[in-house]
């Protein structure tokens, strides 16, 4: 009898009043590392993170476990040849870093590309797009743990993959951008297969979309998590969806257009508040405007030279080599030297799935660059995750850092 | 981007602020660039800043050896209301790289600034936290300056097959 | 008058040597064969490394473009739950399939060797694509092929390699594991006898490793 008494007496020395987080008795600050192995760290990011109980106080960055001196490998090969290198830098937008070094390498060689290439750099370009979205949901989704969207999203990843299969041979890291234009000219078939593709893509978002917002825990989850203001992300230097989902309908697609993407006509979406529901929201938009670009670029593929009829850029066709003795030379200087490039320096920026990616190039006359270097997006959006969870809960910066999609390959190159 | 006169223009507005601010300006294939100097770099920001170029897009550095000053710093600025870009060229010495660091103005400059002092070894006077970022802590060398070697292992063949690292099984 | 006899059926044969087996009148090597013929006896090493190939729980670790192609092996098209595989565990004391997908720079090979420390026995390595099973296509300042501080079990080659290139690399792991490693290429051509004579040395430990074995620190 006396135990049940004295723990009855216990039991009413417990009060349930509700504290506000963070103002208890002690302020103590807890340092925790999270990563680089870590289930839900995007590649491998280090966070250090200083806590007050389950409250992020501060957030430290530290990135560098993915570098591979991409960049000085460069210095060291052929202008043809740093394109697979590059390629490898933001291992989800691949055509991305090779439009944005073949557009430097043009603009300093003073080429032009045909009107076909164009067309198809923007399928492959838009498709590329639709690509990495799929998996920025599909992971995303799966580390709030909506993990069955993994899966459907995947099943659509791998039909694009099987178009770049079709059109270079290759899943990923095709090598298909070439300096003047593009590789090959697209397969029979690759069209039929294309269309197939685009008909099914937009009733499919329309379901990620039902499984997404239908959720009341992600719902959320993701609504009023990770504000950050329009200035702060400017100033930060963010392009991209993040700023985009602030509300500054920045996008250099628009604003300055290359590779003929003014002749499409399209939307960009903008959120409102700059949460991670409109971060969500404006990456599952793009995916339909990327489809309506393909739409338009197939409808109107012009006829012509899939890649620019300098010989002392391109490789001359195959048939040539038996009987134009200039084009076996042409051939064989290309291969074994390369082409040498005026000197002069070239930034050229394009918008790619996380936002501005440039690069620039410095030539010094030879047959290899004197600098590479890409200004990735993600680095410069990582910098903007500080600002965004100060003061949040450590489950709101999962889900930040999920709707951040940062790619550590393009941040460490 | 700013054609050729009206960077003259802009060249020249700085020249009258302060005549020390710019040592040159360049023009290749419609890209502008202001070769500023080294200690006036700020300045020479904030002008362009008041004149409109509000984004920090890029903040890299090239090696270029064998031309001295060798260490450059390139900021790229972006002009969003014109859609304009215009960019700034600081070079300095390998014997005293120390430059202004633009974090006040442009908190985005940070992580690039770290990368800059990490592969070059250009210090920035003023950084919040100036230390490496991509390489190891304790990394000695500037990796991407041109006298820095490629590095990497050997390409093993069966000549050579003792070299093998895979002493494991 | 020739009698027909029908041939004796096999049930029926089997039923009286059963009736015999059961009085004790089979003679020995009749025996023998009569229980290699009913009964499956193995030793208890080969039933438990049949058991650990077929339950591998791989650690959730990927580096960079592999890592794409890796997570591809878990989606629909090529399915590792086909082979129960799809229990990937994200510490490394659950786990006993490391797969090193992309490349590994001097700052992280540290990390993994620690992961692997921690990695209970038994547990394999798979070096999946070009970057960490040699240098890949960056030979550079920044990488480490991860021969140089870690067992690797099984090489995977490509660029990135396809995900039925994964899962072929998976299953020849597997096949190690139970015990009957395929020669690769000397079986299928008939090539026995065609080995290098390797040099002789100690196999035992790496020349450059981060942790010494027995070295408590990694745990």
């Amino acid at each position: 009898m006396s135990l049940t008494e004295n723990y009855r007496k216990r039991e009413e020395s417990i009060t349930l009043t509700s504290e506000p987080a963070g103002t208890g008795e002690t302020h103590e600050l807890l340092t925790l590392n999270i990563g680089p192995h870590h289930p839900s760290t995007h590649g491998v990011l280090r966070l250090l993170a200083t806590l007050e109980g389950e409250v992020v106080r501060d957030i430290k960055p530290i990135v560098g476990y993915v570098h591979t001196g991409i960049e000085k490998t460069a210095e060291d090969k052929a202008y043809w040849k740093v394109i697979p290198v590059v390629e490898r830098m933001d291992y989800l937008g691949y055509y991305f870093n090779a439009m944005a070094y073949c557009g430097a390498v043009e603009t300093l060689l003073g080429i032009e590309v045909p009107p076909r290439a164009q067309y198809l750099r923007v399928i492959h370009l838009e498709l590329n797009r639709i690509a990495s979205h799929l998996v920025w949901l599909g992971t995303g989704a799966l580390d709030l743990g909506a993990i069955s969207m993994f899966w459907y999203c995947y099943r659509e990843r791998e039909q694009l993959l099987d178009l770049f299969e079709m059109s270079s041979g290759q899943r990923m890291h095709t090598r298909y951008f070439q300096v003047g234009g593009v590789m090959e000219d697209i397969p029979r078939g690759f069209e039929e297969k294309l269309r197939q593709f685009l008909k099914i893509m937009p009733p499919r978002a329309d379901q990620y979309a039902d499984l997404f917002e239908k959720n009341q825990i992600l719902l959320e989850r993701l609504r009023g998590t990770g504000i950050c203001d329009r200035q702060t992300l400017i100033d930060l230097g963010v392009t991209g969806p993040l700023l985009r989902a602030a509300g500054d309908p920045w996008d250099l697609r628009k604003a300055h257009p290359y590779s003929s993407y003014d002749h499409f006509e399209f939307k960009i979406p903008v959120g409102t508040v700059g949460d991670n529901y409109d971060r969500f929201r404006v990456r599952h938009a793009e995916i339909y405007q990327s489809v309506k670009i393909i739409q338009q670029a197939l409808d109107g593929l012009p006829e012509g030279p899939h890649i620019t009829p300098d010989r002392k850029v391109a490789l001359p066709p195959r048939h040539e080599l038996a009987t134009s003795m200039e084009a076996l030379i042409h051939h064989f200087k290309l291969v074994t030297e390369g082409f040498r490039v005026p000197p002069g320096e070239a930034y050229y920026p394009i918008e790619g799935p996380r936002g501005e990616l440039g690069c620039f190039v410095r030539a010094d006359g030879s047959s290899k660059p004197a600098r590479v270097h890409m200004r990735d997006p993600s680095f410069s959006n990582l910098q903007a995750l500080a600002p965004m969870v100060k003061d949040a809960y450590m489950a709101d910066l999962i889900a930040t850092l999920a709707m951040l999609d940062p790619i550590l390959g393009g941040i460490d190159r | 981007m700013p054609d050729a006169t009206e960077l003259e223009l802009i060249a020249q507005e700085l020249r009258d602020a302060d005549s020390e601010s710019l040592l040159n300006t360049e023009f290749h294939r419609g890209r502008a660039v202001l070769v500023a100097n080294p200690p006036k770099v700020k300045p020479v920001l904030e002008h362009l800043r008041g004149r409109g170029y509000t984004f920090l897009a890029s903040l890299h550095g090239v090696d270029y050896y064998p031309h001295e000053p060798r260490l450059g710093v390139l900021y790229e600025m972006l002009d969003r209301t014109r859609v304009d870009r215009i960019s700034v060229k600081a070079r300095v010495h390998t014997e005293d790289p120390h430059i202004n660091s633009v974090v006040d103005m442009f908190p985005g400059a940070e992580f690039p600034e770290r990368e800059v002092y990490d592969m070059f070894g250009v210090v920035f006077d003023g950084h919040p936290d100036m230390r490496r970022i991509l390489m190891p802590e304790d990394y000695e060398g500037y990796p991407q300056r041109r006298d820095f070697p490629v590095g990497g292992e050997p390409v093993l063949f069966t000549y050579n097959e003792e070299q093998s690292y895979g002493k494991y099984m | 008058m020739e009698i027909k006899r029908e041939p004796v059926s096999d049930l029926r044969v089997r039923q009286l040597t059963a009736v015999d087996m059961l009085r004790g009148d089979l003679p020995e090597e009749d025996i023998e064969r009569y229980v290699e013929e009913r009964v499956l006896t193995t030793t208890v090493d080969r039933a438990v490394a049949w058991a650990q190939g077929n339950s591998l729980y791989p650690l959730t670790f990927g580096l960079a473009c592999c890592a794409m192609e890796q997570i591809h092996v878990v989606a629909s098209r090529v399915d590792i739950a086909r082979f129960g595989f799809e229990a990937f565990r994200a510490s490394p004391r659950q786990a006993d399939l490391i797969i090193l997908s992309g490349r590994v720079s001097i700052k992280m090979a540290p990390v993994i060797r620690r992961i692997w420390d921690q990695m209970l026995e038994p547990k394999w390595a798979i070096s999946m694509g070009a970057c960490c099973s040699s240098m890949g296509v960056f030979n550079n300042y920044a990488l480490v092929p991860s021969d140089k501080f870690m067992p690797i079990a099984v090489h995977i080659p490509g660029c990135p390699p396809r995900p039925e290139a994964l899962m072929h690399g998976i299953l020849k792991l597997r096949d190690k594991i139970q015990g009957h490693a395929p020669d690769g290429w000397r079986e299928r051509y008939d090539a026995d006898g065609t080995e290098e004579v390797l040099p002789d040395g100690d196999f035992s430990s790496a020349d450059i490793s981060i942790f010494k074995p027995g070295d408590t620190a990694g745990a």
